[in-house]
């Protein structure tokens, strides 16, 4: 589980003054950039290496594939067939013939060099602005040969950031719900893996009930809910040693927990005597606060980005809708007024939107509305879908969705899903298993 | 061989009937009185006569008057064996939000402990586990298996 990583990072060149290319990704993409990735060019020595170590044959291939693959995903993008390039990498990277990928109609190009020094990968690459014929950034990344797949990661979020003006989402994990079995007795186990799929790995063992992990949005720790031994409870697990840990000493079911985004505090519910009201556990001094007081259902806790307030889920209308209040608990506000019922409100990472489950006539929806509870706008319909989790860019929504079985009960699925904000690019997120409650991380490396 | 196939074929011919009297039984509308449930399907019993669960309407924790039938007794049965000590498993149908669920079980199963405890049963003989809607009994995605799901389930703890 160790997997402290560390990634050199420099500039190869000053950035060139001129804004070329530019992505717009505020409206729905329908005409995605038409962009080359060339396979990073390696030297035979270095090759032979790298195989040994990644049993991979060939290793600045496979980092362009991991690129490739990215910002196909986003939408944003879309990378050329490599069939058709007519410059091998090695010369592409240090001069492209802008002529020949003009030609194949990319308006952009990644080409890059790939070496193994001192026992570590190098990595250098360059983004390329066809139509205008400059270089856009160039930048060099060392690290150990293994972390291959994050390097192709960073690239793709330099490549974004550079060409949206806005933070990438592509070296972060998703913390999910594996499931597996009949649906009356579903196995459940924490799992991880990298945003795009890679790395799966199993963190607890299917023994007992496992619901809802969140990220830290400071560290490599989560809290999520265990039914273990029976008594539902919310935990800390470091995910890095493994190391797990009951939060707070609660003489009942602790649920729907979350962190403060600074790390410092969970934010969760309490249900004793049929009423659930929310609390806070600072991790520091382990001081418990109660939020709310009153005799509805409160929970889906959620701060803002800024940690001043919070949005939650309350019955006290009658039924499920969304509040906002000061993280003291005053000033408690209901934001959702539209036809229906809402639930798992998220805060988003910029702090101007809330996303939300809504259910009405017997359909949910995935939505998203301005923290005044203005603005609605639903992204998506369903049979069955809940509980959106934002990526640290605030662009995308990764969420779960349930098929509908037939009559014998027959035809279950659990899957995750991801949308972009602009209610475009839908997409099946690709999990071994049946998969729910997925978190984001935030970015691994800055 | 033979006695295989013929084994085969009177167990195809018992699921067969199974299924066709599930069907049946499933477009009876009797079974619900609003959207709760009220048939036996998948009632079991603590003794003879003091059926296990109740039902509730969705998004509800009211007690029906059936239900209330059924906890006085199943008050009555524990009265009778004072050592037996239970726990009320409160479940939600799958048609809302898990951690809005996991409160309403909790919501359900204590609605059931306060009306045990009103006939005179100790609150320590009674713990309360909220399932949320991770434990359907049926797995059916139509109203009727959403009500069979709506429940509260008293199971003994010793």
């Amino acid at each position: 589980m160790k997997r402290i990583l560390f990634i050199f990072l420099f500039m190869i060149l000053p950035f060139k003054a001129l804004a070329l290319i530019e992505v717009d990704i505020t409206r729905g993409n329908l005409n995605p950039l038409p962009i080359a990735v060339s396979p990073l060019s390696i030297d035979e020595n270095s090759k032979k290496s790298f195989e040994k170590i990644i049993k991979k044959k060939n290793i600045g291939e496979e980092i362009s594939k991991v690129v490739e693959k990215n910002l196909k995903t986003s939408g944003l993008f879309n990378p050329l067939n490599k069939d058709a390039f007519l410059q091998s990498p090695d010369i592409a990277n240090l001069k492209p013939r802008f002529e020949d990928w003009n030609l194949i109609k990319a308006q952009a190009l990644i080409t890059g060099k790939v070496n193994l020094v001192d026992e570590k990968l190098r990595v250098e690459f360059r983004l390329w602005d066809v139509l205008a014929g400059k270089e856009m950034m160039a930048l060099a990344f060392t690290t150990v040969p293994n972390n291959w797949r994050r390097v192709g990661h960073i690239i793709t979020d330099k490549v974004y950031e550079r060409l949206t003006g806005e933070k990438g989402y592509f070296d972060t994990r998703i913390i999910y719900v594996a499931e597996e079995g009949p649906k009356t007795k579903r196995i459940k186990k924490l799992a991880i893996m990298d945003q795009d799929g890679e790395n799966n790995k199993f963190l607890t063992l299917g023994n007992e009930l496992v619901l809802t992990p969140r990220f830290n949005p400071t560290s490599q720790m989560v809290t999520y809910l265990s039914y273990f031994r029976n008594l539902p409870r919310v935990y800390l697990l470091d995910i890095e040693t493994g190391m797990q840990e009951v939060v707070g000493d609660f003489p009942g079911m602790t649920f729907a927990p979350r962190f403060s985004p600074d790390g410092k505090k969970i934010i969760m519910s309490f249900a004793k005597d049929g009423n659930s009201d929310i609390y806070t556990m600072d991790l520091e001094n382990r001081v418990v606060e109660k939020i709310t007081n009153h005799p509805s259902i409160d929970t889906s806790p959620s701060y803002s980005p800024d940690g001043k307030y919070i949005c939650f889920n309350s019955d006290r209308s009658g039924y499920q809708q969304i509040y906002i209040m000061k993280s003291d608990g005053t000033g408690v506000k209901r934001i959702s007024f539209g036809k229906g019922l809402y639930g798992t409100p998220v805060w988003s990472p910029r702090g101007d939107l809330i996303a939300f489950t809504k259910l009405h006539k017997g359909k949910f929806y995935i939505g998203v509305m301005r923290t005044d509870g203005s603005g609605e706008r639903l992204l998506t319909e369903n049979f069955y879908q809940e509980a959106p989790s934002w990526s640290p860019n605030g662009r995308v929504l990764i969420f779960y969705r349930e098929t509908e079985t037939d009559n014998q009960g027959k035809g279950f699925s659990a899957k995750l899903w991801s949308i972009d904000l602009t209610g475009y690019n839908e997409r099946l997120v690709d999990t071994p298993t049946d998969a729910s409650d997925p978190s984001w991380s935030s970015l691994l490396s800055n | 061989m033979k006695l295989n196939k013929i084994l085969k074929n009177a167990f195809l011919i018992i699921v067969a009937s199974l299924v066709l009297s599930a069907c049946a039984v499933s477009k009876k509308s009797g079974q619900m009185q609003g959207d709760v449930y009220t048939g036996k399907d998948t009632v079991e019993y603590l003794a003879s006569g003091v059926p296990d669960r109740v039902f509730f309407a969705t998004n509800e924790s009211v007690l029906t008057t059936a239900s209330r039938e059924t906890l006085r007794k199943q008050a009555a049965w524990l009265r009778k064996n004072s050592k037996i000590t239970v726990v009320l498993e409160g479940h939600a149908d799958e048609r809302g939000t898990r951690e809005y669920n996991l409160a309403l079980g909790e919501r359900r199963a204590n609605a059931a402990k306060d009306y045990l405890m009103t006939y005179g049963i100790s609150s320590d003989r009674i713990s309360v586990l909220s399932y949320g809607k991770e434990r359907p009994v049926d797995s059916g995605s139509n109203p009727l298996a959403w009500s069979k799901n709506r429940r509260s389930v008293t199971v003994k703890a010793n």
